[in-house]
């Protein structure tokens, strides 16, 4: 009976970065994906594992899939969920993000899932507040939930991530996702290719083990994947390329580039697609996108997530 | 401890078999009815009995799959490290089936409990029987009784049973282990 069921704690109390998490955390969280990728095909998508746990959604940066991501996941797996996001909380009137979040673990919260723009938030706040803290994207840092959901679509894909070559294509400066993929796919014992313009290319990347490129073609003609990345405006208060219609003919992938290449890769974007920019529309739609499998994946891989955390709380 | 065979080799088969026309003998051809085995030792038993009934009823299709409770589980979070999933394979339709649960041992019933609400997940069966290869009497945590019965057996809270298959552990064959403090192993 369930004496012979493997186990596994995560070495984690928090989901802060994947930086910091090991391998077979990595792994384990994959693997439980994949049962809950199996129950939100089901007729009934909700599992009653979380019944006794309140999640905070701190959304302090706006979101779409992000947040309806990890609310679905939350309440598949029956937890009781409260949003918050900033334009509309105390936190216009002045109050100090510490006081925010003790004042709502005040009312018994057991986790918090926090966006915020500032880097480190999430590490900042798990030293401060008792909740098991999951990191949902902290500025320019990390996203670890949008790294493990990719790695989890590129291995449904291929198989493996082992020797798989993966480009992430764009704004590398600004993002976060890239910097969660390069820990969690060389983790994985995957290759990774970092491409964008100089401008957009933090100055000792290639220190964390991947290769750098600047010509779009020559990295398409490396990898098995490519995974292309918004430009991040929001955060550029730079001109890091003269104008967006140089960026679209240097770095934009179109279906004639993709036809150009002697293989077929795979195409992935973590959304917000900006169409005609990163990538064109028949691209983005086109059976060699996974795009949308990656936000149903999304949710699997959240709710893996959730579920290991709130495994870690003791009664 | 003290380790005492409850079931050898040929009553095992012989139990089995005799589940198999019990099962017959409520579902006839099996049209209406499908075979799920709870993950993971009772999908072990729904395999065995499976195979049994399609030699018995050659002309019959028999559907059978298993079910994993874990995230169902009462114990979450109050166990140590949570349990590991295993896969669930339904690949029919559930509503307005009989459905026969099959688990291995049936103890504090909570088991099957998780069972039912996972199982009612995939729809509103007709109704839902259970079978059960040993059942250990006056332990149940919950009102659950089984409906076909491989071996009854009294047993107090300290005692294992040990059920063991060709196909994992070499040989068919039940256990029972008193692990009683008191107990010098004689």
């Amino acid at each position: 009976m369930t004496k012979d069921l493997k186990t596994h704690r995560l070495s984690t109390r928090h989901l802060l970065g994947i930086k910091d998490l090991q391998t077979e955390d990595i792994l384990h969280i994959l693997e439980t994906a994949e049962h809950f990728k199996e129950i939100i095909n089901r007729p009934i998508k909700k599992v009653p594992s979380l019944r006794d746990i309140t999640i905070a959604n701190l959304f302090f940066e706006s979101s779409t899939r992000t947040r309806v991501s990890f609310e679905l996941a939350e309440k598949r797996l029956s937890a009781d969920v409260v949003n918050f996001s900033a334009s509309a909380s105390s936190v216009s009137k002045g109050e100090t993000l510490i006081d925010t979040v003790n004042n709502i673990l005040a009312m018994k919260v057991d986790m918090v899932v926090m966006r915020h723009p500032s880097p480190g938030a999430a590490v900042f706040l798990s030293n401060h507040v008792d909740a098991h803290i999951i990191n949902a994207g902290d500025g320019t840092h990390e996203h670890p939930t949008q790294a493990l959901l990719d790695a989890f679509s590129i291995r449904r894909e291929t198989g493996t991530l082992k020797g798989i070559r993966v480009a992430i294509v764009g704004d590398i400066r600004h993002s976060r996702v890239a910097l969660s993929n390069i820990f969690c796919l060389l983790k994985l014992g995957a290759e990774v290719m970092v491409c964008g313009p100089p401008t957009l290319m933090p100055k000792y990347i290639g220190d964390l083990g991947v290769k750098v490129e600047y010509s779009l073609k020559k990295a398409l003609a490396w990898c098995d994947v490519a995974n292309m990345l918004r430009i991040q405006s929001e955060r550029q208060h730079l001109a890091f390329f003269p104008s967006l219609r140089e960026y679209v003919m240097q770095y934009g992938v179109t279906r004639h580039v993709l036809d150009g290449l002697k293989k077929r890769i795979i195409v992935m974007h973590p959304g917000p697609i900006n169409r005609g920019v990163e990538i064109t529309s028949d691209v983005a739609d086109s059976d060699q996108s996974i795009i949308l499998q990656q936000v149903e994946n999304g949710v699997a891989v959240r709710m893996a997530v959730l579920y290991l955390l709130a495994a870690r709380q003791s009664m | 401890m003290r380790s005492k065979v409850i079931l050898g080799k040929e009553q095992f088969q012989i139990t089995i078999k005799r589940l198999c026309f019990q099962l017959i003998e409520n579902h006839h051809d099996f049209s209406d009815s499908v075979i799920i085995g709870l993950q993971p030792r009772g999908v072990l038993l729904s395999d065995r009995i499976c195979d049994t009934l399609r030699g018995l009823l050659p002309k019959s299709a028999i559907s059978s799959g298993s079910l994993d409770i874990t995230f169902y589980r009462d114990d979450f979070r109050r166990r140590e490290s949570p349990a590991t999933p295993a896969a669930t394979e339904i690949d029919f339709i559930v509503e307005g089936k009989k459905v026969i649960l099959v688990d291995d041992v049936l103890y504090t019933g909570r088991t099957i409990r998780s069972g039912l609400d996972a199982l009612l997940a995939f729809g509103r069966p007709a109704a839902v029987e259970l079978v059960i290869l040993i059942n250990r009497k006056f332990s149940r945590q919950l009102p659950i009784e089984p409906n076909y019965v491989g071996k009854a057996i009294d047993t107090i809270s300290s005692d294992t049973v040990k059920v063991d298959w060709k196909e994992t552990d070499g040989e068919d064959a039940v256990h029972l282990v008193r692990n009683r403090k008191d107990d010098k192993g004689s």
